[in-house]
C-alpha cells in the first residue's frame, strides 16, 4: 500500500523541531522536514478528513472568545477553590452536538475543557454526544446554562472552520 | 520612549505575569486539596493550572527576551493547552467507569443514565 506523506503533519513537526532548536536555519529546517517525514511514514495517523473552509473572521472571534473564557474559567475555579466552607454541587450532563464530524467533536471537547465550568468526562462518536462535568451547577438553571454554553462553543467553532454544507447539516444558517 | 523605559516596562509586566501565574497555580493546588471529588478536582487541574503555567511562561519570556528561549516556552504553552484537557478527560472517564465518584454530590448524572442504552 502506497502511503501518502501527510504534508501538514510534516510541516507541524518541522515547526516543532525548529522551535526546539530555537534557531531558524537551513540545516534545522531540512532536519525538521526529514524527521517529520520519518515520523509520519513510520507512525502514520488515521487521516482526519477536513472538508471545511477556514473563515478568518470566525477564527478571530473563536480565539478572542477563547482567551476571555480561559481567564474567566480560571478565575471562577480559583474563587470556588479559595472560598472557605463552600462545597460546590457538581453535575454530569450530556450534550448532543449538532455536527457529526469527529474533528469538530474533538475540537469542541478540547475547548470545553479549558473554558468556564466544564470538563469533558466522556464522548460518544456514534451519537456525537459529549458528557461534561459541571463544577458548580447550583441548580437546574445552571445546568441548562452550561448546556447552552457548550452548544455556543460548537457554533463558534463551526462558524470558524466548517464549510457551508457542514453548517447546513448542523442546522445553522449560512451567514455571508 | 527610550530602550531603558521599555526594558523596565517589560520587567514590570514580567513581574505581574509571574505573580499572577503563581497565584493561579496556588489556587489550583488549594482546589485539588479542597474539592469534594475527583471530577471536581480535574477542574482545578485543567483551568487555573494551565493559565497559571501560561502566565509564568509569558513572564519568563518577557524577562529573558532571547529568541531561542521564547520559542521553547511557546512550545510548552501549546503542548500544555493541548494535553491538559486530554489528560483530564481520560482520568475523568476512568473514574466514572470504575465508579470512583460520589453520586450524592451530583445534581444530575446523565452519563450513568445513558451508559446502559448504547455502547461504542
Amino acid at each position: 500500500m502506497a502511503r501518502r506523506v501527510q504534508w501538514w503533519s510534516v510541516a507541524w513537526l518541522a515547526g516543532v523541531w525548529v522551535a526546539l532548536w530555537g534557531q531558524v536555519s537551513v540545516g534545522n529546517i531540512v532536519a525538521g522536514v526529514l524527521v517529520g517525514v520519518a515520523v509520519t511514514v513510520a507512525l502514520p495517523m488515521t487521516p482526519m478528513g477536513f472538508h471545511g473552509r477556514v473563515r478568518p473572521w470566525g477564527v478571530v472571534r473563536l480565539l478572542a472568545r477563547f482567551a476571555v473564557d480561559l481567564v474567566r474559567g480560571s478565575l471562577e475555579v480559583a474563587v470556588v477553590a479559595l472560598r472557605l466552607g463552600y462545597v460546590p454541587t457538581g453535575a454530569v450532563i450530556a450534550v448532543r452536538l449538532r455536527s457529526k464530524s469527529d474533528l469538530y467533536l474533538t475540537l469542541t471537547a478540547e475547548l470545553c475543557s479549558l473554558v468556564p465550568g466544564t470538563v469533558v468526562v466522556d464522548a460518544r462518536r456514534l451519537t456525537g454526544t459529549l458528557y461534561l462535568h459541571v463544577l458548580d451547577a447550583k441548580d437546574l438553571q445552571g445546568i441548562e446554562a452550561a448546556r447552552a454554553h457548550v452548544l455556543e462553543q460548537e457554533e463558534r467553532l463551526l462558524r470558524a472552520l466548517a464549510s457551508d454544507e457542514e453548517l447546513a447539516e448542523a442546522g445553522l444558517e449560512v451567514r455571508r | 520612549m527610550s530602550a531603558a523605559w521599555w526594558t523596565s516596562f517589560a520587567d514590570a509586566a514580567a513581574a505581574v505575569c509571574l505573580l499572577g501565574g503563581s497565584f493561579l497555580a496556588f489556587a489550583a493546588g488549594v482546589g485539588v486539596l479542597r474539592f469534594p471529588d475527583l471530577l471536581a478536582r480535574m477542574h482545578a487541574v485543567t483551568k487555573p493550572q494551565t493559565l497559571g503555567l501560561v502566565l509564568v511562561l509569558v513572564g519568563l519570556a518577557l524577562r529573558l527576551r532571547t529568541g531561542a528561549t521564547v520559542w521553547a516556552l511557546l512550545l510548552v504553552v501549546v503542548f500544555a493547552m493541548l494535553t491538559a484537557p486530554v489528560a483530564a478527560h481520560l482520568v475523568g472517564r476512568a473514574a466514572h467507569r470504575t465508579g470512583r465518584m460520589s453520586p450524592e454530590r451530583l445534581l444530575v448524572d446523565e452519563l450513568t443514565r445513558d451508559a446502559h442504552t448504547d455502547d461504542d
